[in-house]
Order: structure tokens, then C-alpha cells, then sequence
């Protein structure tokens, strides 16, 4: 069924190659993209939680933006609508990035940041997870606001976080495909390419749906390896993420994870 | 920043009010459907069932994993092709893409929603359903009139949460050409040029819409906790 992927196309390649080529842009999307949320989402996370009030407002008005606006549209923001409102050298400037790098950056920007909004949430979640007492301890040390953070807090909340992270990272490489609409040609944008070239609609689809459920797994397992090498010793194995169902322990009830809030 | 006009966004008003309706109105029938098939999916998982089980277990692994735009695409494809052959004749019968949208956001929801619901499930205290058996309730007034309505309720702010994202992703069916909010935005900015106060105005739209409505899960929350349970 899949012997079509084999043949040749108008462009002298075969339909195969277009499949790796969407996939190359899928992975440089979702990797370059995942550590701009990262780097992102862990400051502004930290800016919710700390005293200062301004920062925490700017920190909670980034949250609020950029997880309140769908996706695609901030996407047509960043592409269609940046370079029109800046100044017109510097719009003009953008537009001139050829293609395919002209679609790339506004769609690399736009994931970075989006997904950055949601880490954000999951960092300010962890932080306000721990214990009390480790910030009450760190300032007995005579630890002041940036060690306490550097030292004790963050480093502990990030190791906490990292089972509902693996939704973020999933959501991520899915969120990709939405950059087709302003014409990057990654998977699912080739996967329709070879449709509409060859007719053959189930193996094109079919193969770029192959392609993803083996990313969700890779990404699925990457996350619990991280989690299983990282978790802080004596904090009990997070069983059901990895196996769901084997335990008939009792979870309490409210402790179903935000992170159930999924992404798409 | 030459000239920004925002009266052409007066005038095209009416248009992008029809386009938000629609929106809507796709996100409450894909709410209701995906909440209705996603308790039957989880249900189904959480009582094992043979076979059957197993299969909704691949069908919300797969839906979980692979982007909306392709399950779109798929659904565009596979739907016409399915009717037909439940209808006998073996040709494809063509749907058209606000079916498909529908079909597509309720199927595409249930998953998601069945998960939600499969862990409210698990997350019941066992001595809700010991206290049942005590008081001899059948498996279907368990469920019906202990166990779902807990889950429900402790699950209700994670599920409306959903839902705002199910909005906010209501504006993909922009690959189908649709005429949702975004759609509607999109095809005006072609004709009249104005495509930076267009996408400017609905992004504050969404955003308002969104926002207001996290708030008010926010609220709800703190409000209808159970009691004696800490949040």
C-alpha cells in the first residue's frame, strides 16, 4: 500500500522524500520551538509567583494573552500582521526573508511563545506545590530572593513538573502543523501535497499518521526516562503516568493534574 | 503603523458575527457529543470490556497523538466513504465541510473527554463503591447516581477548561475553508486589504471570549468544590 511513496514525482524525487522533508521542518519546529517555551515559560512561571507586583501582573497578563488567543490566529499575527505594524524598512526587511525561512521564523516565534504560556502555568504550579517550608528554611540560611529561587525552588518545582510537561512537548510537535496555513511545508502540509498529486489520500495520510504516533511515543517515553532519572529520591514512582491502571491505589480526589487540560 | 482603519471592521461587522455564531455553535455541539461519546469511551475502558475496551484504548491513543488538521483532512476523506458504504450503494457520498467539521469536533472531542473522565473515574474513593455494594445498588444506579455525578463534578472545571481550548481550536476549520470567526475575518481581509485590522479585532475577540471564560471557571471552582475537599 505504501509502494506508491516509492515513486517518482514531477520534481525528479520520490514522494518519500517530500515525507522526510516535511518531517525534517516538523522536528526543527517542534525542537527549536520547545526550548524557546522552555526558557520562556520558566521566567514568566517564576514571575507569577514572586513578590514584586508589577512583574507578576506583566508575568499574568503574558499567560492570559497568549493562552487566551487561538493558535492559528496568532499565527496570522505573527506572519501577516507584524511586519505591517512595525516600522516599514524593518517590515519591508521581513518580508524579503525567502521561503521557506519567511514561514518558519513567524511560526517558530509563534509556538515558542504560545507554548510558553502554558510551561509558564505548569512551572508556577510546581512552584506552588512545594512545601512551605523550603522557602521559610531558605531564608533561616539567610538565602536571599535569587539563591532561594536559583537553588532551592526552581530546581525542585522544575523536577516536579515534568510528568505534565510530556503533554506540553506532545502538544508542541502536534501544534506544528498549523503552520501550513502560512505555508510551511512540513508533514501534514506534504502528506496533502502527495494526496493531491497521487489520489492515493489513505497512504498519504495514512504514513504521515504513522510518522506522528511515533513521535507521541518517542516523545511519551523520552519524557517518562527524564522523569525516572530526574524525580526527586523518595517522592514515589509516578506509576500511572507510566502505567495506567496497574495500581489500585487510591488517588485523592482532587488531585486529577491540570495538565489534564490538554493540548491538541 | 500608517493608517489603521478599524470602521471597515464596523462595516464587515455583520459578516464576522455569523462567523462567530458558527463558531459557537460548533463548539456546543462538539461539547455535547464529546462529552456524551466520551463518558460511553471511558466507561467502556474502565469496565475492561473485552475487545471493545482495547479498541477505544487505540482509538483515544491515536486521536491524542496525531494533529487536528490531519484528523480533519482524514475525516474530509474518510466520512463520504464510510456513509457510503453504511448506506449499501458503495459509492462515497459527499458531506460537504460543515458536516465534516461537526462530525469531525464531536468524534475528535470525545477523546479527549473520555480521558478526562477515565481518570475522574479511578480518582473515586473505593469505599464509594463498597458503601453501594452495602447498600445493594445495581452496576447501573452505581454509576448513574453515585459514582458519574462525583466525577462530573470534580471533573467539571478541567472539562470547561477543555472546552475554551475546544473554542479556541474551532478555529482550524479554517484549512476547510469554513466560515468560522477566523474564516469569516480571513475572507473579508482578501477582499477589502485590510487583513491587520481583521485579524487584529478577532484576536481581541477570541481573547475577550477566552479570558471571561477562564474567569468564570475560575469562579465556579472555588465555588462548587465539594466540600471538605481541599483544592
Amino acid at each position: 500500500m505504501f509502494a506508491v511513496l516509492l515513486e517518482q514525482t514531477a520534481d525528479g524525487q520520490r514522494y518519500i522524500d517530500w515525507l522526510v522533508s516535511g518531517l525534517g521542518w516538523t522536528l526543527a519546529l517542534a525542537f527549536f520551538g520547545w526550548w524557546i517555551a522552555f526558557a520562556v515559560g520558566v521566567v514568566v512561571g517564576i514571575g507569577r509567583t514572586v513578590q514584586n507586583r508589577p512583574v507578576a501582573a506583566l508575568a499574568r497578563l503574558y499567560v492570559e494573552i497568549f493562552r487566551n488567543i487561538p493558535v492559528l490566529v496568532q499565527m496570522f499575527l505573527w506572519y501577516f500582521v507584524l511586519p505591517e505594524i512595525l516600522p516599514a524598512s524593518l517590515g519591508n526587511a521581513i518580508k524579503q526573508i525567502p521561503p521557506p525561512w519567511g514561514s518558519f521564523f513567524p511560526a517558530l516565534v509563534c509556538l515558542g511563545l504560545y507554548t510558553a504560556a502554558r510551561i509558564a502555568e505548569q512551572v508556577r504550579a510546581g512552584i506552588e506545590a512545594l512545601p512551605k517550608g523550603q522557602v521559610e528554611a531558605a531564608s533561616a540560611l539567610g538565602l536571599g530572593g535569587y539563591p532561594t529561587y536559583r537553588y532551592i525552588v526552581v530546581p525542585q518545582a522544575l523536577r516536579l513538573i515534568i510528568p505534565s510537561l510530556t503533554s506540553e512537548v506532545m502538544g508542541i510537535y502536534k501544534n506544528t502543523s498549523v503552520a501550513l496555513t502560512i505555508g510551511l511545508m512540513e508533514l501534514t502540509a506534504q502528506a496533502r501535497q502527495i494526496s493531491e498529486a497521487t489520489f492515493q489520500t489513505f497512504t498519504a495520510f495514512g504514513a504521515a499518521t504513522l510518522v506522528y504516533l511515533a513521535l507521541a511515543l518517542i516523545a511519551y517515553q523520552g519524557m517518562a526516562l527524564i522523569d525516572r532519572a530526574v524525580r526527586i529520591p523518595g517522592t514515589g514512582p509516578a506509576d500511572d503516568a507510566v502505567r495506567p491502571g496497574a495500581t489500585h491505589a487510591i488517588e485523592p480526589i482532587d488531585s486529577l493534574p491540570d495538565a489534564m487540560e490538554v493540548v491538541k | 503603523m500608517n493608517n489603521l482603519d478599524f470602521s471597515v471592521v464596523i462595516q464587515a461587522w455583520p459578516y464576522l458575527w455569523s462567523g462567530l455564531l458558527f463558531s459557537l455553535a460548533l463548539t456546543a455541539v462538539a461539547f455535547v457529543v464529546g462529552l456524551v461519546l466520551g463518558t460511553c469511551l471511558a466507561l467502556v475502558q474502565h469496565f475492561e470490556v473485552p475487545v471493545l475496551g482495547k479498541l477505544v484504548r487505540g482509538y483515544v491513543a491515536l486521536m491524542r497523538s496525531i494533529p487536528l488538521i490531519l484528523v480533519l483532512f482524514w475525516f474530509f476523506f474518510l466520512v463520504p466513504i464510510v456513509l457510503g458504504h453504511l448506506g449499501g450503494s458503495g459509492r462515497p457520498i459527499p458531506i460537504g465541510a460543515t458536516w465534516t467539521a461537526f462530525i469531525t469536533f464531536g468524534l475528535f472531542e470525545a477523546a479527549y473527554y473520555s480521558e478526562i473522565i477515565r481518570v475522574g473515574l479511578r480518582a473515586v474513593n473505593r469505599g464509594q463503591f463498597e458503601a453501594c455494594q452495602a447498600l445493594a445498588l445495581s452496576t447501573f444506579d452505581t454509576y448513574r447516581s453515585v459514582i458519574l455525578p462525583q466525577v462530573l463534578r470534580v471533573a467539571s472545571p478541567i472539562i470547561l477548561s477543555q472546552t475554551i481550548i475546544l473554542f479556541q481550536d474551532t478555529s482550524l476549520v479554517y484549512v476547510l475553508s469554513l466560515t468560522d470567526l477566523l474564516g469569516a475575518a480571513s475572507k473579508l481581509a482578501q477582499l477589502n486589504g485590510r487583513l491587520v485590522e481583521m485579524y487584529l479585532v478577532i484576536a481581541v475577540v477570541y481573547l475577550a471570549i477566552s479570558s471571561a471564560a477562564s474567569q468564570c471557571v475560575a469562579s465556579l471552582r472555588k465555588r462548587y468544590a465539594i466540600a471538605g475537599l481541599r483544592r
